[in-house]
């Protein structure tokens, strides 16, 4: 753990910057929070709608037990105090995307208490600090609606569709002092709600989004008054976000001036927060327990099952990669970072068995696998190579059927036909030979061809031998046990 | 029998808690619901008398838990149930006065 | 065949069964009685052909053989607080004006599902708020009763104001009414009828306008105690859509009627001898005591030190809940809206609901409001649920010394129309008996005990312990079998 040193430079001196994050986060439902309704993204508007989620005259939630569950399953994914009492509470206000004239929420016993995420400053650097950001608590609450805005001259129009939809509002601690933090507790939540499978993360189909408290202060002082921008939807938007906010406020402070609390905007066009006019009494919310659910109660066994249900962590697992394993901390971090990935890793070391080294099997990913899709524009869940046909391949680099370049050959041919490696290495003779008398035969061509420099190296050139090596495999046509070359090489040239 | 304790409410009040419920209300109606509102509040102050340290607020008036249903997609899809009554609407949509945000 | 309107629930039901009458004859001769009593305002919407078509499922079945419902060929009057599928249900106020539901309430869905037909949907207090039905926007409902030599329009109680009078008037043998802090036992005192709020969670709240979610009850209103029991079985039972139902089976109510009191202890609880409580009901108290005695029961006297507590911690809560329910009604999605030239949305709301709430809707809204509001939240909403917490205490050490408390229902015998418009807490104190038990969830009937000197009715309370509706009902019974209340109001509508 480091103290940031990240600093605003003012005119009258150097400003730190204090952030807290409030991320919204889907609960990954097939229903909504209190109603039957689906949850699916994109469908036409007002038809994923129950007469609650309308807010009918008489119309009861009914809390969904899934919603509540993955709630649990991430307070717990991140070592968090699990409330087996906890209430739901109404937000009362008033707004067009908000049917029941209140959110059902949870102010005064959240059902997740205290947890914290563990950060890597720079992923790239292995031996970057961590940095431990305290979660004060995630409560379940409903979606609103969604309103547009653009349609009509004179109207807006109301979509209830994401209406009652659950989320999981994740309050940390302000104790990120950086944009670069706050990117970082970002992209780490993000991958633990991923493992987890409570989210999916979908930041731009506004699966998560974050408000982002920022305040500034002279380093060792007081805190200073925050703003509140609300509902940045990416990573790279709360680091810009807070960047042009903290210097915005020192500007206003440098000045004279004083920093309101208020709601603020991001505009991402212009990289620019901005005051959304708000009343006064906007923030008199008359939270009460919501007198249409009891207290929610969990026992031991609902426990027990979240518990149970939850898969190896990026944290546990990175350890895990870097001790059993034996990879660098930079490639446990790279296999780590997305669920899909290490999922797909251990697919291919499940498929490759004793036969190859993890050490191999996770270079191949990180370089020729991801080299390769990211030349196509496709994610590893599109791969067009499966991890048993991956495993394939690899195992036969590891019984010297082919060389690291016929491997890259290989690799090329099946994303292209969607063939074996054992298959197209059959067809298309593509075995290595150790056979030394075709070798030995081309040896002698290649020495015959250039005497020059057989008569150089023999003068001491020593670094020539690459060139023979080259030119015989090339001759070889790549098919040549490099290892065999290398010995007879040797021989040939005394 | 019970006593009713005045308790005095500023116009103003009246009209930011109009304001807070949605009501609207003018300056004469403000006028006359302050000392309304006033008694009923002076009224119900003397719950004040009531020592109720250590007293839990009531929860639920009948032990009973709360139910979790299962995670299944039960209801929805009735477009024409949700619309049937709206004031106003067009293309599958409420409508209300242009909110600028 | 004369006078089917004077049979209740249970003589109507056995007389189909029997084919004694049809039950097309008993749901003419109601619709009948319904459309010749516009005067007394009890029916918002008249709904007889409902009421037909049950009738003829009835007839039909029996043609057929078959086992008919428990309320085969019964018709009923519905509290317009009831969401009835394709029928307008306004709750009373403007601002549902023209509201026709999609959806049916789980009580009416009972009601239907057991056979009996809607005759309509009755008048109330506006949301339910009110004790004498001067709050609905559709005008006051007038009570059958009158005060003698005087024309006066008298107030039937409230909020179940239109199901009491329409019992009463013989437009209907039953109705549902709803009981938030005494909605469905005032009104039946005052019109001298019989009606009973069940332990809070045996009927569903699923599709009735709420009011105040953590004490509204449905529960039935007839005129006597064995038509309740009939109708409270219909209506009850578990309904997985509303998180507050109780998941319990219904008890057989009618079968386990017995009006033997012995072995059973009666608590009379001395804080309800409250100050300036007329000697006729301090009268009909005693009374009421005597009869129990007579059915075999021992009389003890109980304490219940927080009953003083119980109506101003009632219009705490009730408010404060009702503040947020009613937020919903904002004219976007159904209902009356009120759009003024060059209004943004946040006008129209205020347009919309200061148009489509009455005055004591508003008042109850802005009192709820109020005490949520930043700052008061702990000193009013949470000490009221502490106060809750202690009334509720104080039932439950009564139940150690008793198996059933018997009050008085209302403070006094009915009141002429705008006699106590113009207090609100004059009005509020008219639930003094009926709120404690509201606030602690108990089952609680009133029943007919005997007329003031006017010959207006007056009513007795019997509080039971929770899920104990069948220790109130043979209470109940006790007392009507020894009352023998057989006075009604003269037809004068
Ligand atoms: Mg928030
Ligand atoms: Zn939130």
């Amino acid at each position: 753990m480091t103290e940031s040193t990240y600093r605003i430079r003012g005119a009258t001196g150097d400003w730190e910057v204090v952030i807290g994050l409030e991320v919204h986060a889907q609960v990954t439902s097939n229903a909504k929070l209190f109603s039957g309704a689906a949850t699916a993204f994109g469908a036409e508007p007002n038809t994923q709608v129950s007469l609650v989620d309308a807010a009918m005259p008489g119309m009861l939630p009914t809390p969904n037990r899934e919603c509540i569950r993955q709630a649990v399953r991430t307070g717990m994914a991140i070592d968090a105090v699990i409330n087996k009492w906890s209430r739901f509470d109404r937000k009362n206000y008033f707004y067009a995307d908000l049917p029941q004239g209140y959110q059902i929420s949870q102010l005064y016993h959240p059902l997740v208490g205290e947890g914290s995420i563990t950060v890597v400053l720079d992923e790239k650097n292995p031996d970057s600090p961590t940095k431990t950001i305290g979660v004060e608590r995630i409560h379940v609450e409903q979606d609103a609606g969604k309103l547009m805005h653009d349609q009509h001259p004179t109207r807006s129009y109301v979509d209830l569709n994401r209406s009652g939809v659950a989320l999981m509002e994740i309050v940390s601690r302000p104790d990120m002092r950086s944009p670069v933090e706050a990117g970082a507790y970002l992209s780490k939540l993000r991958t633990i709600l991923r493992y987890v499978g409570s989210c999916d993360g979908n930041m731009d189909q506004g699966s998560m989004r974050a408000d982002v408290n920022v305040s500034v202060r002279r380093p060792g002082e007081e805190l200073g008054t925050r703003t509140e921008t609300k509902n940045v939807n990416s990573v790279r938007f709360v680091m810009a976000a807070i960047e042009y906010e903290a210097n915005r406020q020192v500007a206003v402070l440098e000045d004279g001036g004083r920093i309101v609390q208020e709601t603020r905007l991001f505009d991402p066009d212009k990289g620019v927060t901005r005051s959304m006019r708000s009343k006064e009494d906007a923030h008199d919310y008359r939270y009460f327990p919501d007198p249409d659910l009891l207290p929610l109660e969990l026992d031991d066994a609902f426990l027990d099952e979240c518990r149970a249900s939850l898969p190896e962590l990026p944290d546990a697992k990175r350890r895990r990669y870097e001790g059993e394993l034996g990879l660098s901390a930079y490639n446990a971090a790279v296999l780590t970072a997305e669920v899909e990935t290490a999922r797909w890793f251990e697919a291919l070391l499940a498929e490759c068995g004793s036969d190859v080294p993890a050490k191999s099997a996770a270079n191949w990913l990180i370089s020729d696998l991801y080299g390769a899709l990211n030349r196509l524009g496709k994610g590893i869940v599109d791969s067009p190579v499966s991890p048993s046909q991956g495993a394939e391949l690899l195992k036969l680099v590891a019984d010297g059927t082919l060389s690291g370049t016929l491997s890259k050959q290989v690799f090329e041919i099946m994303l292209e036909t969607g063939q074996g490696a054992n298959a197209i290495v059959e067809e298309r003779g593509l075995k290595q030979t150790s056979d030394t008398g075709a070798i030995e035969a081309v040896i002698a061509e290649v020495m015959e061809k250039n005497a020059d420099k057989v008569a150089d190296y023999r003068g001491g050139k020593d670094k020539l031998f690459g060139f023979f090596v080259g030119q015989t495999m090339k001759a070889m046509g790549g098919k040549a046990n490099p290892g065999v070359v290398n010995d007879l090489l040797k021989k040939a040239l005394g | 029998m019970l006593a009713a304790l005045p308790m005095s409410v500023e116009p103003a009040t009246v009209k930011r808690v109009a304001g807070l419920a949605r009501i609207a209300i003018t300056d004469a109606e403000a006028e006359k619901l302050a000392p309304e509102l006033g008694n009923i509040l002076g009224w119900i102050e003397q719950l004040g008398e009531v020592d109720t340290q250590g007293v839990e607020p009531m929860t639920a008036v009948i032990p009973n838990h709360l139910r979790l249903r299962d995670d299944a997609v039960t209801d929805g899809d009735v477009r024409d149930k949700v619309l049937a009554n709206a004031p106003q609407g067009e293309h599958g949509f409420f409508t209300v006065p242009k909110v600028i945000e | 065949m004369s006078n089917l309107t004077d049979l209740g629930v249970a003589a109507i039901r056995d007389g189909v069964r029997a084919g004694t009458f049809s039950a097309r004859d008993v749901a003419d001769a109601f619709i009948t009685a319904v459309a010749a009593a516009k005067p007394l305002n009890a029916f918002l919407v008249e709904t007889p052909d409902h009421a037909l078509a049950a009738a003829k499922v009835a007839d039909d079945a029996r043609a057929a053989g078959e086992t008919l419902r428990p309320l085969a060929g019964v018709p009923i009057g519905m509290k317009d607080l009831f969401c009835t599928q394709g029928v307008e249900t306004t709750a009373a106020s403007g601002i549902l004006k023209g509201f026709v539901p999609q959806y049916e309430s789980t009580v009416s869905g009972n009601l239907w599902n057991a056979g009996a037909g809607m005759l309509g949907k009755l008048n109330l207090d506006q949301f339910a708020m009110g004790s004498s039905n001067e709050t609905s926007a559709f005008g006051n409902v007038i009570s059958p009763w009158r005060r003698p030599n005087d024309t006066a329009p008298m107030a039937p109680g409230g909020s179940s104001g239109g199901s009491s009078a329409a019992i009463a008037a013989r437009l209907c043998p039953a109705a549902t009414g709803t009981d938030t802090g005494g909605s469905i036992r005032q009104p039946a005192a005052f019109v001298g009828i019989t009606g009973i709020k069940p332990t809070y969670g045996r009927c569903s709240r699923y599709g009735v306008v709420a009011f105040a979610s953590s004490l509204d009850q449905a529960g039935p209103m007839a005129r006597d105690v064995r038509d309740c029991a009939i109708m409270l079985e219909a209506m009850a039972g578990f309904d997985p859509k509303d998180s507050t139902s109780l998941d319990l089976p219904v008890p057989a109510w009618e079968a386990g009627l017995n009006a033997s009191m012995a072995g059973k202890r009666v608590g009379i609880p001395k804080e309800y001898r409250v100050d300036g409580m007329p000697p006729e009901i301090e009268a009909l108290w005693q009374q009421g005591i005597d009869w129990l005695k007579d059915a075999g029961a021992e009389i003890v006297e109980v304490s219940l030190p927080h009953t003083k507590y119980a109506l101003p911690a009632y219009y705490i809560i009730a408010p404060a809940e009702a503040s947020s329910n009613l937020a919903r009604y904002d004219g976007v999605r159904f209902g009356q809206r009120v759009l003024p030239d060059g209004a943004g949305l946040q006008d129209m709301y205020a347009a919309t609901r200061a148009a489509g709430f009455g005055d004591e809707v508003k008042r109850r809204i802005m009192i709820g409001t109020y005490v949520l509001s930043a700052g008061f939240y702990d000193a009013y909403y949470t000490q009221a649920q502490k106060v809750r917490t202690l009334i509720a205490r104080d039932f439950e050490k009564a139940w150690e010394q008793c198996d059933v408390l018997l009050t008085p229902t209302a403070p006094s015998a009915a009141f002429a129309l705008g006699e106590k418009s113009a207090d609100p807490i004059a009005m509020y104190l008219n639930d003094v008996f009926t709120v404690p038990s509201s606030l602690a969830g108990l089952p609680a009937m009133s029943v007919p005990g005997g007329v003031d000197k006017d010959g207006l009715p007056l009513g007795l309370q019997i509080i039971g312990r929770p899920l104990d509706e069948q220790g109130v009902l043979n209470a109940g019974l006790a007392i009507e079998q020894r009352a023998g209340f057989v006075a009604r109001a003269d037809k004068w509508w």
